[in-house]
């Protein structure tokens, strides 16, 4: 008998049948300290032989109460703190609590403002879809060569950054009104050598990986998610686009200048893992065609509403939801305003890669303990977002 | 088609929000809805509904052919201390959304008294699969007990804390570090002073480790 660690139930053994080996179940604790877990994450597997029969995910390995430090500053004190939720894709991470906070106050953002976040947003997307996939055929063993080629084309996107923000990861570029700098010329012209490379970048990429037969055999019908399950799990981005469900933040809520441009969704059929590898590719695609219309597009003007007080900075009483869609989901923002409004009352991170977790064990009941790695590395968590 | 009597919208509004109410409480008999305003630019008005048909009224949103809403995105509870002769309570928000007519959201709250014997509200997990981990977290930060969720444990604290850490009340314990050891007599000392460490009982444990 093995008893559980997660719960008071035990596994009897499971006799095998005349002139065979009697069989057991085998408890496997995978992580925290392992790297196919993207961080300090665990799952507690059970096992009949290399079938999944449980799984638990076990969180809060870098629980640092983001909320409540939140909730003890300014309401500009914690821009820098979203940089660390989701700490590859900085820029979004900004933009959701901006965006959040500009719905509560009734702040207008000027034009040029709103696409040099989209230029961002996008360029930050590309980055944290080219290095997801770089990660899942790490976890499917191709050591370090896709994951390199993806972090090549990353290093520019960081470079541009750098320029901008002055930090590569820890951008804190965003501000209510707007961004912290202004684009100038040489960084324009850099955002557009990267748009115009990309796509080579991709079209390499795909010819390495798209049919290569040991991915196809490997993800192929593998952790299948169903479009009903999806959408009731509350699962977001890219990963319940690839079951099928057409639903992007950008398309419903158009914040921002998003209305303006022209892309599509791309939608997934099965729901397994090539569908989520591919949907990242075809989501590159469409970031790139958004990233070349902003950059046509640019008006001059303002960079961040003038009107905008720095110091001092007040929201009337009461509450509000703002959301985008972050390279992993659907990042969202659910903030009070209570007292004398200068901190907020209530600060509360609606994190996606949290709630991709949900049905985890769903994906990976049946089957083979590695592939449960892969599947994880499918969903593609960061564990500063995960456990805040 | 979606039916006219409560129409298609994108951004529920402040006109609407008064039919919604309406139709919800037609729909669930005996129901208490209330209609809290959020901030005036914001424009996302909530319902707050009593804890006897919050399941109700969440089921009847989830179902009904206008509203749809089949996507629960956003679970989080909030805590207001006790304020000039009014009690205090806890609130879990609900945002509901719905991916088959690209509307929403409905904001649904439901509040609870502070006392942690008392602090229990239906669970919504039977509902909607995604607030799983979300009431899990509610749980676990703010002590709300959900009533029918299938596996209410702590989530981001280990099991063996003992407090919920976002209350508005909490204190975190001046001595942090010093909690999980094992040192039972530095504690004792620790705790007569009041919870700061002395120095000299710093000095001490590590003669004693030596």
């Amino acid at each position: 008998m093995i008893q559980s660690l997660t719960e008071e139930k035990s596994y009897t053994l499971t006799p095998g049948p005349e002139g065979t080996i009697e069989t057991q179940t085998l408890e496997v604790s995978i992580g925290p300290q392992h790297p196919s877990t993207h961080g300090v994450f665990r799952m507690d597997v059970v096992l009949d032989g290399e079938t999944v029969v449980k799984l638990k995910p076990v969180m809060g390995y870098l629980h640092r109460n983001h909320e409540q430090l939140a909730e003890k500053m300014a309401w500009l004190g914690s821009m820098p703190y979203t940089d660390r939720l989701d700490y590859f894709n900085s820029m979004t991470n900004n933009w959701a609590y901006a965006l959040s906070v500009e719905k509560l106050a009734g702040i207008k953002v000027p034009e040029r403002a709103e696409y040099i976040r989209v230029i961002v947003a996008e360029l930050t997307r590309l980055q944290n879809h080219a290095s997801a996939i770089g990660f899942l055929l790490q976890d499917l063993g191709a050591w370090g060569t896709p994951l390199l080629y993806a972090f090549r084309e990353r290093e520019k996107i960081l470079d541009l950054f750098e320029a901008v923000s002055g930090s590569r990861m820890m951008c804190n570029y965003m501000r209510f009104g707007g961004v912290r700098v202004d684009f100038d010329d040489k960084t324009l012209a850099a955002a557009r050598e990267i748009t115009t490379r990309f796509p080579k970048f991709l079209d390499e990429f795909e010819k390495l990986l798209t049919e290569n037969e040991v991915l196809l055999a490997r993800c192929q019908k593998i952790g299948i998610l169903p479009r009903e399950l999806a959408i009731n799990s509350s699962i977001t981005g890219p990963m319940a686009r690839a079951s099928g469900v057409e639903y992007d933040v950008r398309k419903v809520d158009k914040y921002g200048v998003y209305g303006r441009f022209d892309f599509r969704i791309p939608l997934g059929d099965v729901g397994d893992v090539y569908d989520r590898y591919y949907i990242r590719v075809l989501e590159m695609r469409e970031s790139v065609k958004i990233l070349e219309q902003a950059l046509h597009n640019i008006p001059q003007g303002p960079h961040i509403a003038p009107e905008v007080k720095l110091r001092n900075f007040k929201i009337p009483n009461g509450d509000g939801y703002g959301r985008i869609e972050a390279p992993k989901g659907e990042l969202g923002f659910y903030l009070v305003s209570a007292g004398d409004g200068k901190q907020p009352h209530r600060y509360h991170v609606r994190p996606p890669s949290f709630i991709n977790l949900t049905i985890l064990e769903d994906m990976c009941l049946g089957q083979k303990v590695a592939d449960v790695i892969i599947i994880l590395g499918s969903v593609d968590i960061v564990l500063g977002e995960v456990d805040r | 088609m979606v039916a006219s009597r409560c129409g298609t919208r994108s951004w529920i509004t402040m006109e609407a929000i008064e039919k919604i109410k309406e139709v919800a409480a037609q729909a669930v008999a005996g129901a208490q809805i209330e209609i809290v305003n959020s901030t005036p630019a914001a424009a996302q008005p909530s319902l707050l509904v009593d804890r006897e048909h919050i399941y109700a009224v969440a089921k009847f949103f989830k179902e009904d052919p206008c509203f749809q809403m089949d996507f629960c995105s956003c679970v989080t509870g909030v805590d207001y201390l006790p304020k000039d002769d009014k009690p205090g309570y806890i609130e879990v928000v609900y945002h509901l959304y719905s991916v088959a007519l690209k509307q929403g959201p409905i904001v649904l709250k439901v509040r609870a008294p502070r006392e942690l014997e008392q602090c229990r509200v239906p669970s919504l997990t039977p509902l909607w699969r995604g607030c799983e981990f979300q009431e899990r977290e509610a749980y676990d930060l703010y002590g709300v007990k959900f009533d029918g969720h299938p596996d209410l444990r702590r989530i981001l604290m280990w099991d063996e804390f003992k407090d919920h850490p976002m209350r508005k009340d909490y204190v975190p314990p001046m001595d942090y570090e010093w909690e999980p050891t094992a040192h039972d007599d530095t504690l004792a000392r620790a705790e007569n002073t009041g919870g700061i460490v002395p120095p000299s009982a710093i000095e001490e444990a590590h003669k004693a480790k030596k």
